[in-house]
């Protein structure tokens, strides 16, 4: 089964898309909920939502601004969380990098976990398409994905202003990095990488400005890095 | 935390994530990057989240000196979950489940 033009592409996207909001809509929901709880209005919770697209680096950047941590230390632990939007850029160049600069821009906004995982996918699978159906299926993809990105960060914002105070909502940001870190635990390395920045912020936790942070993170992907080299000489 | 802080944030951010993710669809191009980096960057999330989440676990009681039990049960039984099963969504559950059981028996 081949797409033909890059409309029935797009709306091949969209389809293929439609099980991934699932995803995306809870996370948003949750970001606007402690957001709000956190103090952020109704336009602070959507600007952020609407320029980040990022679960994982908004509620880090969430939670160290509520440490009273270093602006630059928010700013450069939240984009460290984020850098995996880099390798997917990576990964989707050879696919799309020769489609107009205006439709890159945007395709880059809106690359996050779910529209380069199905792109990807489809692109290693139907070499065949052109770079304007390759174009039209991301775009299709992100559709519905966006929407509810969207739709959820605003319902959030309004649930989270109607929260009882006796919930313990502070504990619901490492509760979900935690739910978020376990299932890439996929190899060795990962969980050398994990393992080692435990133990280092565990005994960094008391270096000023939030540097632990920095020096527990970096050091895991030393460990992880090293790793994975010395696994790969063994074979 | 203040207003100029959080738009301080929330600007860098847009335009930092904006910029990773432009990096190599719009500037690079098919040039490959060199292996070592990759291989870092392959460790980020694993790395930063655990080294942010340990010390809120770890100290996470009142005095602040060492970890409250339902918090530590909560975070646990998260990580369990989500190694276990690979599900996000099931795994924040089950955490928020443990520790909201454990306020209601404790009081």
């Amino acid at each position: 089964m081949s797409t033909t033009t890059p409309k029935t592409a797009f709306w091949r996207g969209v389809r293929d898309s439609a099980p991934f909001t699932l995803v995306a809509g809870p996370f948003a929901l949750l970001f606007g909920v402690i957001a709000t709880e956190a103090g952020l209005n109704l336009f602070e919770v959507m600007t952020f939502s609407l320029a980040v697209i990022a679960g994982a680096a908004q509620f880090t950047a969430l939670q160290l601004m509520q440490e009273n941590a270093p602006t630059v230390v928010v700013i450069i632990s939240a984009l460290a969380v984020n850098l995996r939007v880099a390798m997917y850029s990576a990964a989707l160049t050879p696919y799309l990098g020769r489609a107009p600069m205006w439709q890159r821009v945007f395709a880059a906004y809106l690359l996050v976990d779910q529209s380069y995982a199905l792109s990807h996918q489809k692109f290693e699978a139907e070499p065949e398409m052109t770079v304007p159906e390759r174009m039209g299926y991301y775009m299709g993809t992100c559709l519905l994905v966006m929407s509810v990105w969207y739709g959820a960060s605003l319902a959030g914002a309004i649930i989270g202003s109607a929260l009882p105070p006796q919930i313990p909502i502070d504990f619901a940001l490492p509760i979900a990095f935690l739910a978020m870190v376990a299932p890439a635990l996929r190899t060795l390395p990962h969980v050398i990488a994990a393992f080692t920045a435990v133990v280092v912020s565990l005994f960094a936790a008391s270096v000023p400005w939030s540097l632990g942070l920095i020096i527990a993170g970096a050091a895991g992907m030393i460990a992880g890095a090293q790793a994975e080299q010395w696994m790969e000489r063994r074979t | 935390m203040s207003t100029l802080t959080l738009w301080i944030v929330i600007i860098s951010l847009g335009v930092g994530s904006f910029f990773l993710r432009f990096s190599f669809l719009g500037l690079v191009g098919d040039r490959p990057l060199p292996p070592w980096l990759l291989r870092h960057l392959r460790y980020t999330a694993v790395a930063i989240l655990p080294a942010m989440v340990t010390p809120l676990v770890a100290f996470s009681n009142d005095a602040g000196t060492g970890p409250e039990p339902g918090r530590l049960l909560a975070a646990l039984v998260a990580v369990a979950v989500g190694a276990k099963t690979k599900n996000v969504l099931a795994a924040i559950g089950s955490g928020a489940a443990v520790l909201t059981l454990y306020i209601l028996v404790t009081g």
